[in-house]
């Protein structure tokens, strides 16, 4: 077994034992941050490791709740049978997306994303009888049961959590250490000699993008399921940004900096709202501060300083 | 003489104003080192550019082994066998050397490890593999660029001015290196040092104001009064 | 059928519109132009001019007037000196390196949020427009301040163009946009240059609010609208050509006034994005920008 592989065993494993001794509290808000590190990695994939900066990730990870949440609250699916049409929707919805917003690149690629992005935020709010707009609509209880687990119940959903991360984190492992990770990180280091080794740069790009967007439309369907909520804040700008910050946060191209950025970001918010309501603020400082002074995260500090070897 | 594999016609590209290839014919036979010279200006690095595609043509045609590639992109000529190498090194210098090399190897199926270390031996840059590419000398970055090309495994090499900062004992290795590469490679190398045009080329095509001025033998080059005239009284 | 004295009140309200989008787009592809920055923050400087006219026309005693002469002069100033602040602190740090810039603008733009949200508060404030004047048509009457609106943006609209064609800061300003290494050779100050074409693209959007609320109210997310509009301006019109950008506006500010009374405005809405978003992928150059 390699370092690498030993390392995110390791993590995966830490996160089990975590779930036994966590207070409810806590243990709620893992399930959370494990779920959201699903969508950070395919954050990570797009941008961390292919170098594509987009704006409009929350609309793969809309997708997926959306396509989920609907096909079970209108259309009377199950959980089991509505989840994988949730990464479907992030998939195919990044193709879609990809084959136009990939023939910009740069400052370009972010606004054209941005515009999609809000588009289907808007899209959501025109389809008020369905979606309820901003406030949402929640899934019934029934609805959330796959067999014998109930995800309502906070176990159940912890369990199954760390098993799509644990899914999600070696997925991404075995990518980035692929043939295809090694050209993805090969585009964003210089697409013009890729393209003189004979790589397409437009279908490396959108195989990155689609793989991106099933992590993000997992991610969407997963969170909407076991919370039971599924509401158009998930699909809000800002919702696009906060993988990126996220991603920032932990370390851009690597595979552990999506959940540490997760954590670290969701549990500053966590403390600094019992000093002041000013959540807004501690984002926005946060990109500045990382943007000015740490642009490569804590991993990706660590591994330039410290751990060569750091996936 | 042998067959032709790469034939170009009436190759034409212009810049507002300038004609920077005009009308070129080009016929580079199997196996052989074809050198390309002339002037700085002449249209050497747009020709090639042409050539792997890196330049939209405007005008011409160019058939590589019976195939006509003239409207593929940059991407796929390279998957058909036509390599190249740049002029300003141009290396992932964030990436390992490894990383670097292996982007080529991996394009053919195989061991990736063994055969990285051994595209990376011919240049005799295998012990720095796992050094950071950005990190290297100049000279062994020229060499890596050069490794880069080889790995790919090319039917046509194009190499623009590889020796350009290299030191003499280096020029003598990346001598031996191209001389190894034919016959089963065919080599297109652009170049201002004369010594290593004479001693490797077996034809030179000569490039002026985007024209070929004289195509021949090193022999009937250098007596060419056109190309002497170009040199000396341009 | 719509009745013509109905489309000429929706012509009317799209002017004013017009007017205003015009201003704010401007700033943004001044800044685009000069720069070649995206500036996401745009829209909390818009919303910075509606607020910070709020605070001061409560704190300038004396006749509607005079507190929003006073507004209209110092609100936009100040935004325009908390732009080049942020200039200096931020975007001259990051070389004002595209992709970085947008991201550190768009975590500045949550700052600014926060802070109009913190010290303004989340409600919706007037302010009193300076005069009351209907004009009245054989129709309908109509404000006449909206076409003081109109004129002002137009003045002021004529001043950038004077400003950026005519004058020696403009000069320079377009000397920076062409080459910014040789201007620097020519011993312009660039960095100068830069703070003060982000400062001015900063005051044209808070000078638009200004003038904006007495028919619209100031609110702490007021920014979101004016952002994407100018987006949409400044992308139709070719990015960083302001005479493009004009044609924009007008078009957009005139049509969004008509179209919303045969659509639903979130429909509307979408369409333009998405229209916008393709028009980025396929017509980079804008509409009615030329191929550079």
């Amino acid at each position: 077994m390699t370092r690498d592989l030993a390392l995110h065993l390791a993590v995966i494993l830490a996160l089990a034992g975590l779930s036994m001794v966590l207070p409810p509290y806590h243990h709620t808000n893992t399930a959370r941050i494990l779920l959201l590190a699903v969508y950070a990695m395919g954050y990570n994939i797009a941008f961390g490791y292919t170098g594509l900066l987009s704006l409009g990730h929350a609309l793969f990870f809309g997708a997926g709740m959306y396509a989920t949440g609907l096909l079970t609250h209108h259309g009377g699916w199950s959980a089991l049978a509505a989840l994988p049409m949730g990464l479907l929707a992030g998939g195919a919805l990044a193709l879609a997306i990809g084959l136009l917003a990939l023939r910009t690149a740069g400052v370009s690629f972010m606004i054209v994303t941005l515009m999609f992005a809000q588009a289907g935020y808007l899209t959501v709010m025109y389809f008020t009888s369905y979606t309820r707009g901003e406030e949402g609509f929640n899934l019934a209880r029934a609805s959330r049961v796959i067999g014998p687990l109930d995800l309502s119940q906070d176990s159940t959903r912890y369990a199954v959590a760390l098993a799509i991360f644990g899914a999600a984190l070696l997925g991404q492992l075995v990518l980035v250490r692929s043939r295809l990770g090694r050209v993805m990180v090969a585009m964003r280091e210089n697409e013009d000699r890729s393209r003189m080794l004979g790589y397409d740069p437009f279908r490396v790009k959108l195989a990155a993008l689609v793989l991106s967007g099933v992590y993000a439309g997992t991610a969407g369907a997963a969170y909407g399921v076991m919370f039971g909520y599924v509401g158009a804040s998930f699909v809000a700008t800002q919702f696009s940004i906060l993988p990126l910050l996220w991603v920032l946060l932990g370390g851009a191209g690597t595979t552990l900096g999506p959940v540490l950025g997760v954590a670290l970001m969701f549990y500053l918010i966590d403390i600094a709202s019992s000093y002041t309501t000013a959540h807004l603020a501690v984002i926005g400082g946060a990109l500045l501060v990382l943007v000015l002074f740490a642009p490569r995260g804590v991993l990706g500090a660590v591994r330039e300083r410290w751990v060569r070897w750091l996936p | 003489m042998a067959a032709v594999i790469l034939s170009a016609r009436r190759l034409t590209r212009h810049f507002g104003g300038v004609k920077a290839v005009d009308g070129v014919d080009l016929d580079l036979h199997h196996g052989e080192i074809h050198a390309l010279i002339g002037p700085n200006g002449a249209g050497k690095t747009t020709l090639v550019g042409l050539l792997s595609g890196r330049i939209a043509m405007q005008a011409g045609t160019i058939i590589l082994g019976g195939e006509d590639i003239s409207r593929l992109p940059a991407h796929a000529r390279v998957a058909r066998g036509i390599a190249y190498t740049f002029q300003i090194t141009s290396i992932y210098a964030r990436l390992s050397v490894f990383d670097n090399v292996a982007l080529a190897v991996q394009r053919h199926s195989g061991d990736l490890r063994a055969g990285t270390l051994a595209a990376l031996a011919r240049v005799g840059l295998d012990h720095l593999a796992d050094q950071r590419a950005g990190t290297l000398a100049y000279g062994h970055q020229r060499l890596l660029e050069i490794a880069m090309g080889l790995a790919l495994r090319p039917r046509l090499l194009i190499l623009d001015e590889p020796t350009q900062g290299l030191a003499d004992a280096e020029i003598a290795t990346f001598k031996t290196l191209v001389r190894g590469l034919v016959p089963a490679a065919t080599v297109l190398l652009i170049e201002h040092n004369m010594d290593v045009v004479m001693d490797l080329a077996q034809n030179i095509t000569v490039l002026n104001s985007g024209q070929v001025l004289a195509t021949g033998t090193p022999a009937q080059i250098r007596a060419n009064p056109a190309v002497q005239a170009a040199y000396l009284g341009g | 059928m719509i009745s013509g004295p109905f489309l000429l009140l929706a012509l009317m309200e799209g002017t004013v519109m017009a007017a205003v989008l015009a201003l704010t787009a401007v700033g943004l592809s001044l800044v685009f132009g000069v720069m070649r920055v995206v500036n996401v923050a745009h829209g909390e400087f818009f919303m910075l001019g509606a607020v910070l006219a709020w605070f001061v026309a409560q704190a300038v005693p004396g006749p509607a007037w005079v507190a929003f002469l006073a507004a209209l002069v110092l609100a936009p100033l100040i935004v325009a000196a908390m732009a080049a602040l942020a200039d200096w602190a931020v975007l001259k740090r990051l070389g004002y390196e595209p992709e970085a810039t947008i991201v550190a603008t768009i975590g500045l733009s949550y700052i600014l949020q926060q802070a109009a949200l913190s010290f303004f508060g989340p409600d919706a404030r007037p302010i009193e427009a300076p005069f009351v004047w209907r004009i009245q048509f054989p129709w309908f009457g109509y404000s006449g301040y909206k076409i003081v609106v109109v004129v002002a943006a137009v003045a002021v609209l004529v001043a950038v163009w004077v400003l950026m064609n005519r004058s020696r800061a403009g000069l320079v300003m377009r000397a920076t946009q062409i080459d910014r290494d040789t201007a620097r050779a020519f011993g312009i100050n660039v960095d100068r240059v830069y703070a003060m074409v982000f400062a001015l693209g900063a005051g044209l959007a808070a000078l638009a609010a200004v003038l904006l609320v007495p028919i619209q109210q100031a609110h702490y997310l007021m920014g979101h609208d004016p952002l994407l509009l100018s987006f949409i301006v400044v992308i139709i019109g070719g990015l960083g050509s302001i005479r493009g950008t004009l044609i924009a506006a007008l078009v957009i500010g005139l049509s969004d006034g008509v179209i919303s009374f045969f659509w639903s405005p979130t429909l509307a809405k979408i369409l333009a994005t998405l229209f916008v978003a393709l028009v980025l992928v396929f017509r980079p150059q804008g509409l009615f920008g030329e191929r550079t």
